[in-house]
């Protein structure tokens, strides 16, 4: 018990991490969920380091809760967003988080728009990198926090089904819950409109269902994923309102069923799209136990990987 | 490494009796009291004194929970072994209480300065007191005694003290190991 250590030096995305690597995780968010939940919130574990958040995409949940997170570990921090930076004046990435680790910064988070960036500043840079969503491509806190609140819920994940419903083509979300879910023994299915299916969904070893009353009748849980306007140079189904019409959720069609399944959704939610208001607000949706866990799960995170950059 | 029992299942059921009654001296009926058994090895004497409180004293409805200390540590990051957390249970409010924090052995009092830390999370007791069933005096690094004793021991700074629990190591004895040709 007592030699137990992450696997991994940096959290570039779930496909990197072993089974031992995500159980210890999850037990030590155990932990920290306790302390989150104490009259002091805060522990002083990592008062001698500096976390950096580098958020070249927006973010308001995913960037609060790594905010939250390395202030209840009692971390200096420093935020930067790309809007007022130098990158505007031409400054490259590295050359951008080398000034910022010149400041004797010790950990870096970064969001970035482009698929594979967190994993090529850990090539590039001498410093521990948090992925906190790199494009199309991976979300490992996100899809950490989703297991986490599922096992509260369903307990072992071994053999539940879950489905995840909607722009999977856009969503790092699903492709970092498929590798967990898949890694967790988890029967994985994906539903969506066609042309928001990625081609190489099967080789991910899930199933796909284009009806969503079938693929509701089927799961334990549904991750509700949200529409990603954003990303999409476009158009994939021919309105908002025929899109809601075959995939938004809501508790009309979980009536139907003789079991009540588990809800989730990663945020921000498009009310009345892929999920309705009332089921959102609903006890079937866990949205905002997931945000609570989201701490929590990122505390975890960063504590193990902060434990092995050791004084020397 | 030398092998020596210090004390054997007898004197450690003496010990724990005094311990006892010296508790219920302080604190009578223990209303105002919480005892916290620091984890890990703090819980398993915690266990035991709680057995004797409740069955030879017959003082029921005690307050008591586990305290774990590693997010509050001071040796983090500073060796190749990691920190393994425990869970902390505390289920009732500290605020203005009496607390007694329960250790098995006392060495250089870094864990007790951490617990202290750590119990502030939780409000503000009244006092808090320590009670080890070892106290391995002349080792300290910190200025911190205990309020209740099992036992004074005299050890170098490579010796260590095993403390083993019938409940969970099949005997209670305690053993002092020595490394030899040093």
């Amino acid at each position: 018990m007592n030699d137990k250590k992450l696997s991994i030096n940096n959290l570039l995305g779930i496909k990197y991490l072993n089974l031992a690597d995500v159980d210890l995780i999850f037990e030590t968010a155990d932990y920290f969920k306790e302390v989150i939940n104490r009259s002091i919130k805060k522990v002083p574990v990592l008062r001698d380091l500096t976390i950096a958040n580098l958020f070249f995409e927006n973010s308001t949940r995913t960037k609060l809760s790594f905010e939250l997170a390395q202030k209840r570990l009692s971390s200096e921090i420093i935020n930067f967003s790309s809007a007022q930076s130098s990158l505007k004046k031409g400054e490259s990435l590295i050359d951008t988080v080398n000034n910022i680790l010149a400041m004797k910064v010790d950990i870096i988070v970064i969001r970035h728009p482009d698929p594979g960036a967190a994993m090529f500043l850990s090539k590039n840079v001498n410093s521990c990198i948090i992925n906190a969503g790199d494009g199309t491509h991976e979300h490992p806190t996100q899809a950490l926090l989703d297991a986490y609140s599922l096992k509260e819920k369903l307990g072992n994940l071994e053999g539940k089904k879950i489905v995840i419903v909607g722009d999977i083509l856009h969503s790092r979300v699903a492709l970092s819950n498929i590798f967990l879910l898949k890694m967790l023994g988890a029967d994985v299915k994906l539903c969506g409109p066609k042309t928001l299916m990625p081609y190489y969904a099967e080789s991910l070893g899930v199933s796909l269902e284009m009806d969503l009353s079938k693929a509701i009748k089927w799961c334990d849980a549904a991750n509700m994923l949200r529409v990603q306007n954003e990303r999409m140079d476009q158009s994939y189904f021919p309105s908002i309102h025929e899109y809601t019409s075959l995939y938004g959720l809501g508790l009309p069609l979980l009536k139907t069923l003789n079991k009540e399944i588990v809800v989730l959704h990663p945020g921000p939610i498009n009310r009345g799209v892929e999920i309705t208001s009332e089921l959102a607000d609903s006890k079937q949706a866990i949205i905002l136990d997931q945000v609570q866990n989201g701490v929590a799960i990122r505390m975890a995170v960063i504590y193990l990987l902060a434990s092995k950059l050791i004084i020397p | 490494m030398s092998t020596r029992k210090i004390l054997n299942n007898t004197k450690i059921d003496i010990i724990l009796n005094r311990l006892v009654c010296q508790l219920i001296e302080k604190h009578l009926d223990f209303k105002n009291t919480i005892l916290i058994g620091l984890q890990p090895r703090g819980v398993f004497l915690l266990d035991r004194l709680i057995l004797i409180l409740e069955k030879k004293y017959k003082i029921l409805n005690l307050n008591y929970g586990k305290l774990d200390t590693t997010f509050f540590r001071d040796d983090f990051r500073r060796s190749n072994k990691p920190l393994k957390a425990n869970s902390s249970i505390i289920n009732v409010s500290i605020e203005g209480k009496s607390i007694v924090f329960i250790d098995d052995v006392l060495y250089t009092g870094r864990s007790i300065r951490a617990a202290l830390t750590a119990i502030e999370t939780y409000g503000r007791p009244v006092n808090i007191e320590l009670l080890v069933l070892i106290d391995r005096r002349f080792s300290r690094h910190l200025p911190i005694q205990p309020d209740y004793v099992g036992m004074k021991v005299d050890a170098l700074q490579n010796d260590i003290v095993k403390v083993n629990w019938k409940q969970n190591d099949n005997e209670d004895s305690i053993y002092l190991l020595k490394k030899i040709n040093e």
